[in-house]
């Protein structure tokens, strides 16, 4: 998709426009040639308003800026678009999801010819996916080729005409609308079939490890119960901004939290993140790119970071190093072209690999995973789910937050869910079901047929 | 020394071009007064870049150490000569002024570093209000004039900065010191990971427990100790503080830090690199005043060619070696 917008040069092949090689060198090149690329991470300047965001680089006016143009046609590009957004908005004011809107209206603003979409429905509601929708399928009408990469099947067999499906970098299968159902495109990603994804149940549970009572963290959650077994998978569910996030942070000392703690019964402070690893707990961040890794430093450097005591006082020792990173390499499949380089050049499921490594490398007794399969691949999924299952198996305890209704009911032996920052219920064994767990989210009393899974975003 | 890439030799190549240049411009360049005068020279600016590396490192920035040296010198003299009535001429009052050095540095150090770390203010912020409250001391203590060191006891004091040790002067001892144990603890220490960490990403190296705070306050006080190292050597040398020493000594330790492959913005420090960026600076100063083809006044025109030149070929570097 890089090489397509012109961001990368291919190192061998080359890009046809219009039968013709084509003439870019760079993304603006490609965007003269009205080859336009919406980035999974957005290109999207925080302090400018949506309108100056939009216009970036092609403001209207001669020597002063023509505000008052730019501002109604922002306007306009909203309104078809059916969006509610100010085109005064601050950038940083708005949630993910507008963001979103607002890189799909600066596309629609350069009169797109050919529509290159890096999953962009990663990060939309449901109600927001479609819109998107309708808005390919507008563009489609007026003659826009589009290309449109996603995780989701259901997504890719709603819009595409044609499917070509990916994998470790070659064509593993083209086909024509109708030719691949979902479950085909599964097993042509993974390379096998989509039954074993999740690692089968486990039984054995032991006592009780962990136990909150009473805990906030201020502002936004509060009262929380919840308890955790030996072995036990504990799937957190809710919207996002329910608190979930929040609520691991301050269970491991990134936040400040009021409550009870007890481990194995006895009561403990957290303060730290290092006093949470003293008594054996770890959390891996939802954002890798941002709080989980150094993008910029090698596997290494990133492996030890948080237990670079381990390795050498006061001296570091290159060779222990080396030495737990090919551990990690090998014992969570980590693919790395080379040992050396840096870990934002890894892909997203390596990535997630690695941070999970990182994460392990203390030996914590209990794991909380923040979204352990955000933006990575089927495949990379489901070695995730085995590594969990293997935590599980070896007796320790997970907690998995997810917005992922699948791997929250595929995974977990318990499931909390969480709404406005408190805990809305907890389903166990039988009663787990997609239906009860999106009654919950939404806090939903009684049934409704016509509720159904509005959350299955 | 890992990765010696491109951007690492540059500055190394940079500094033999230098080397030649001066050789073939100059039969005396390559003596050992000549020698001898540039390294201690650049030890007084080197020492201070050699802490300078590790607050950029993480992110930092300190312009004041500039003015913190002349405080520090200010301080040792005014301290010295209150102290010599009663201490005399001797060991124990040149202790008295290392000891002040040393707490002085180190407290204006801390200070920065609690202004950044607790208060939480930028560093840029930060340093330009201690620069100019350091130089305004001093100028304040000299009453707009000098503070001279009595000078009985700056004879007794002077092999600090002209004698030495097996013909290698103090000066050059003492920076070489600085520059083995900066370089162990940038490669070889939990200290230096940090710093680099935190430079890299700050948001990581919290959420990988590291105490970004306390590795932050750190540089800014080895930083200090270090200004107050390189004051001891300097008093020796001109036994005099006035408001305008150690003026722009801030540019020319973040330009050698730079120069060296330390990236401004962070993450990624090289200790050796630093001293190459110094020699860099002194060598320039010492070979047009040597040679007579372009006048030493354009010393700083040229220097500043070279850090510019310098990060541009950086920039070069890292967009061929991908991203």
């Amino acid at each position: 998709m890089k090489i397509l917008g012109g961001f990368l040069q291919p190192t061998s092949g080359q890009v046809l426009l219009d039968g013709a090689p084509a003439p870019w060198r760079s993304g603006p090149e490609a965007e003269v040639q009205s080859v336009v690329v919406i980035h999974q991470e957005f290109n999207l300047a925080q302090d400018l308003t949506v309108s100056e965001n939009i216009w970036l680089g092609r403001e209207m006016g001669g020597l002063f800026l023509d505000h008052k143009a730019m501002r109604r046609a922002t306007q306009a590009l909203l309104d078809q678009l059916e969006y509610q957004v100010s085109p005064d908005a601050r950038i940083r004011d708005l949630p993910v999801s507008d963001r979103q809107m607002v890189e799909i209206a600066k596309a629609l603003s350069r009169n797109a010819r050919v529509l290159i979409m890096d999953e962009p429905s990663a990060v939309l509601t449901s109600h927001e996916v479609q819109i998107l929708f309708r808005q390919i399928d507008r563009l489609r009408a007026a003659g826009v080729a589009l290309l449109y990469t996603s995780h989701r099947l259901e997504e890719v067999s709603r819009l595409a005409d044609r499917i070509t499906v990916l994998r470790d970098g070659a064509v593993v299968r083209r086909a024509l609308r109708g030719e691949l159902t979902e479950d085909g495109m599964a097993t042509a990603m993974v390379g096998r079939d989509l039954k074993d994804i999740f690692p089968p149940r486990r039984s054995d549970l032991g006592p009780v490890v962990l136990e909150v009572a009473a805990l906030a963290v201020p502002p936004l959650v509060e009262g929380v119960n919840l308890s955790l077994r030996r072995g036990e998978v504990l799937g957190i569910s809710g919207l996002v901004g329910s608190g979930r996030t929040e609520l691991a942070e301050g269970l491991v000392g990134l936040r400040p939290h009021s409550g009870t703690i007890r481990r194995n019964g006895a009561p403990i402070t957290i303060r730290s993140l290092a006093e949470a690893e003293g008594h054996g707990l770890a959390y891996l961040t939802e954002d890798r790119k941002e709080r989980g890794l150094l993008l910029d430093k090698s596997l290494r450097e990133n492996l030890t970071l948080s237990t670079l005591k381990r390795f050498g006082t006061p001296f570091l020792s290159r060779e222990a190093e080396e030495a737990a990173l090919g551990k990690a390499i090998t014992d969570f499949d980590i693919r790395a072209p080379r040992r050396d380089m840096a870990a934002g050049n890894l892909s997203g499921g390596n990535q997630q690999k690695l941070l999970l490594a990182k994460t392990m490398l203390p030996e914590p007794q209990i794991v909380i995973i923040d979204e352990p399969t955000r933006g990575i691949d089927i495949g990379t999924k489901s070695q995730i789910y085995h590594f969990i299952d293997r935590l599980a198996r070896e007796g320790r305890s997970v907690i998995v937050i997810s917005s992922d209704m699948p791997e929250i009911l595929g995974l977990s032996d318990r499931i909390l869910v969480m709404r406005q920052g408190r805990v809305a219920g907890v389903l166990e064994g039988a009663a787990i079901s997609e239906t009860a767990v999106v009654r919950l989210v939404m806090g939903i009393r009684e049934t409704g047929p016509s509720e159904k899974a509005a959350e299955n975003a | 020394m890992r990765n010696l890439s491109l951007s690492a030799l540059g500055p190394l190549a940079a500094l033999i071009l230098l080397i030649g240049l001066g050789a073939s411009l100059n039969d005396n360049f390559l003596s050992s007064a000549n020698i001898t005068n540039v390294l201690a020279r650049s030890a007084f600016i080197g020492m201070i870049a050699v802490g300078m590396t590790f607050v950029i490192t993480s992110g930092g920035l300190d312009l004041s150490v500039g003015s913190m040296a002349a405080f520090v010198a200010g301080m040792v003299i005014l301290a010295m000569n209150a102290l010599q009535p009663r201490l005399g001429v001797g060991l124990p009052l040149a202790l008295v002024g290392i000891a002040v050095a040393v707490g002085v540095g180190l407290l204006a150090g801390l200070a920065n570093g609690l202004l950044v770390t607790r208060v939480g203010i930028e560093p840029f912020i930060v340093t330009l209000g201690t620069m100019g409250i350091f130089r305004s001391l001093v100028t304040w203590l000299a009453d707009g004039g000098t503070l001279s060191l009595d000078f009985t006891m700056r004879e007794y004091i002077g092999p600090i900065y002209y004698g030495g040790f097996l013909g290698i002067s103090w000066p050059i001892i003492t920076f070489a010191l600085v520059v083995i144990v900066g370089e162990v603890a940038m490669r070889h220490t939990r200290f230096g990971r940090y710093c680099e960490a935190i430079g890299s990403n700050e948001k990581v190296a919290r959420y990988s427990a590291v105490k970004v705070e306390r590795i932050r306050l750190l540089t800014y006080v080895a930083l200090g100790l270090l200004v107050g190292l390189a004051t001891i050597l300097y008093v020796p040398r001109l036994g005099s503080a006035s408001g305008s020493t150690g003026l722009l000594w801030e540019l020319e330790a973040i330009a050698a830090v730079i120069i060296g492959g330390t990236a401004l913005k962070g993450g990624f420090g090289r200790v050796w690199g630093t001293v190459v960026g110094v020699l860099i600076l002194s060598l320039i100063g010492n070979i047009l005043n040597l040679a007579n083809l372009v006048s030493p006044y354009l010393n700083g025109a040229i220097q500043g060619v070279i850090i510019v030149l310098a990060v541009v070929l950086q920039r070069k570097k890292a967009s061929v070696e991908g991203r």
